[in-house]
């Protein structure tokens, strides 16, 4: 199992779907817990991929591939993990992710729906360059805890407030926790816009949003 | 069909985007996005890398200014204005006013001396009716991008209704033809490999069709990728090929200086090659050669 997982990882970095959805299915099938295939194979991957890009060493086309393979990955992984999740968990609530209108970056936002569902949370991602009818439609209909709004724009990240407004307008703000993040967005812009929390990467949104249920650390 | 001359005014006079004039490089750099140091001067109401930006950027060959103050949560009409005062402190370049908000154009373009250029408008109906008639009244011209209510698409034909839409909205609010320039949008060539193609498909079909100056933020195309500056420099020479006269870039990195001059030369917009000779000697004299 330890070496499917190491398997899992280094096919995962490698961006090699074959590889990566074998070792994912030989997890599954031997019965290894999906959190821990997540967490140790799959998180592990993206992790490492995103200290690499950091340093310069990884490059966007790769770590494209890579999402990509991830969320094949995760198709297998999420059946599992939704049958042997405790319902009673508080941990269980709904989190809407959006990358706003005008707005296509959507790979952070994609991390961070790796994170929050690798964490146990529900993701209900409603992709890239989402408008605010749209999220506030969503709000109304899913009742999630939390929504996530990501901008990578100093153009769009004004959008950000657009949706705060439209979900006051629709008499929803008090229902929801809205949480931002996004290159030039700052603690302070999310503070003025009263958001309710502010990430700088994926492993921080995911402690913001276990703060914003309630949940313990 | 022949495009107008988009014509950009300084004190220190004319810039004119067209076909028989040599590219117009104008400057990246002065914009807080991604630059943690700038972001904190502007915050601090200091301009010391401002003024070095710009006039680093036109010692480098930038021949306009690009000019940004956008930090979400903070006063950007103050902070643009600043900019702007502190830039017309060292350079007299026609300067490209890098905001959407009304009330930082307001506060920003009367200072820029000039005819300036504003970037940017969409085709989506609020930023049409939010900023067309700001542009029309301060004479200005503006960049138009290829997006719409529908958001970014990477269909040429779809970025060429966008465009389409800005051109007929400038023209209903006076402003002429000349004085819009369409950028096409320049999405990263890392995470879609048509990315180049379809915006120079767009930078065709936009000159042949509407018959308006095309534009672009060029660095963009490189994002993510090792070696950048080599990208961006490739990019902007097909680019210019293909009809582009004036890009958003950074002149400071020597490889877009040096293919901006020499795609000039090689397209017959620099005589003789009297500008790339011109610059050989200056980095020559710049090295104690």
């Amino acid at each position: 199992m330890a070496h499917d997982l190491e398997i899992l990882q280094q096919a995962l970095i490698a961006a090699d779907p074959g590889e990566a959805l074998a070792a994912t299915e030989r997890l599954l099938a031997a019965g290894v817990a999906p959190t821990t295939i997540l967490e140790e194979g799959m998180a592990a991957a993206m992790f490492e991929l995103g200290e690499r890009w950091k340093r310069g060493e990884a490059f966007l086309p790769e770590v494209v591939a890579s999402a990509e393979v991830f969320k094949r990955c995760n198709e297998l992984v999420e059946p599992a993990l939704l049958a042997t999740r405790d319902p009673d968990a508080e941990a269980n609530a709904l989190v809407v992710l959006a990358t706003v209108k005008g707005d296509l970056h959507d790979l952070g936002k994609n991390m961070v729906a790796a994170m929050l569902r690798t964490s146990g949370f529900d993701v209900l991602d409603l992709g890239k360059d989402v408008s605010a009818d749209r999220i506030v439609e969503v709000v109304r209909e899913q009742a999630p805890q939390i929504v996530g709004l990501s901008a990578l724009l100093t153009t769009t990240v004004p959008y950000q407030e657009t949706v705060i407004r439209r979900l006051e307008d629709a008499g929803l703000r008090d229902a929801v926790k809205v949480m931002v993040g996004g290159a030039p967005v700052t603690p302070e812009w999310a503070e003025r816009i009263g958001a309710d929390g502010y990430a700088n990467n994926a492993p921080e949104a995911v402690e913001i949003a276990r703060k914003l249920v309630g949940a313990p650390q | 069909m022949s495009l107008p001359r988009t014509r950009l005014e300084g004190p220190g006079g004319e810039v004119v985007i067209a076909d028989d004039e040599p590219f117009v490089l104008i400057g990246e750099r002065i914009n807080p996005t991604g630059r943690r140091r700038l972001t904190e001067e502007l915050i601090a109401g200091d301009m010391t890398t401002v003024r070095d930006d710009a006039r680093r950027q036109v010692e480098a060959g930038a021949r306009v200014l690009d000019l940004n103050a956008g930090i979400p949560g903070f006063d950007e009409p103050a902070m643009l204005a600043a900019v702007v005062r502190a830039v017309r402190e060292v350079v007299d370049v026609p300067l490209c006013i890098d905001s959407s908000t009304p009330e930082a154009l307001e506060a920003a373009v009367p200072l820029a001396e000039g005819k300036v250029l504003i970037n940017s408008v969409t085709a989506e109906e609020r930023s049409l009716e939010r900023l067309l008639p700001l542009v029309a009244r301060f004479g200005a011209a503006v960049i138009g991008m290829a997006n719409d209510e529908q958001g970014i698409s990477m269909d040429p034909e779809r970025r060429l209704a966008a465009a389409r839409r800005i051109v007929e909205a400038a023209a209903d609010h006076g402003i002429d033809r000349a004085d819009v320039i369409i950028d096409p949008l320049t999405m990263p060539v890392g995470a879609a490999s048509d990315a180049a193609t379809s915006l120079l498909a767009t930078v065709r079909l936009v000159r042949e069709e509407l018959g308006v100056n095309v534009s672009c933020g060029a660095s963009n195309v490189s994002f993510g990728m090792p070696a950048r500056p080599e990208i961006d420099a490739a990019f902007l020479a097909i680019a210019i090929a293909a009809g582009m006269n004036a890009a958003i870039a950074n002149p400071l990195h020597r490889e877009v200086r040096k293919a901006v001059l020499a795609t000039d030369v090689l397209l017959g917009r620099d005589p003789a090659g009297a500008r790339w000779i011109a610059d050989h000697r200056a980095e020559a004299a710049a090295r104690g050669g």
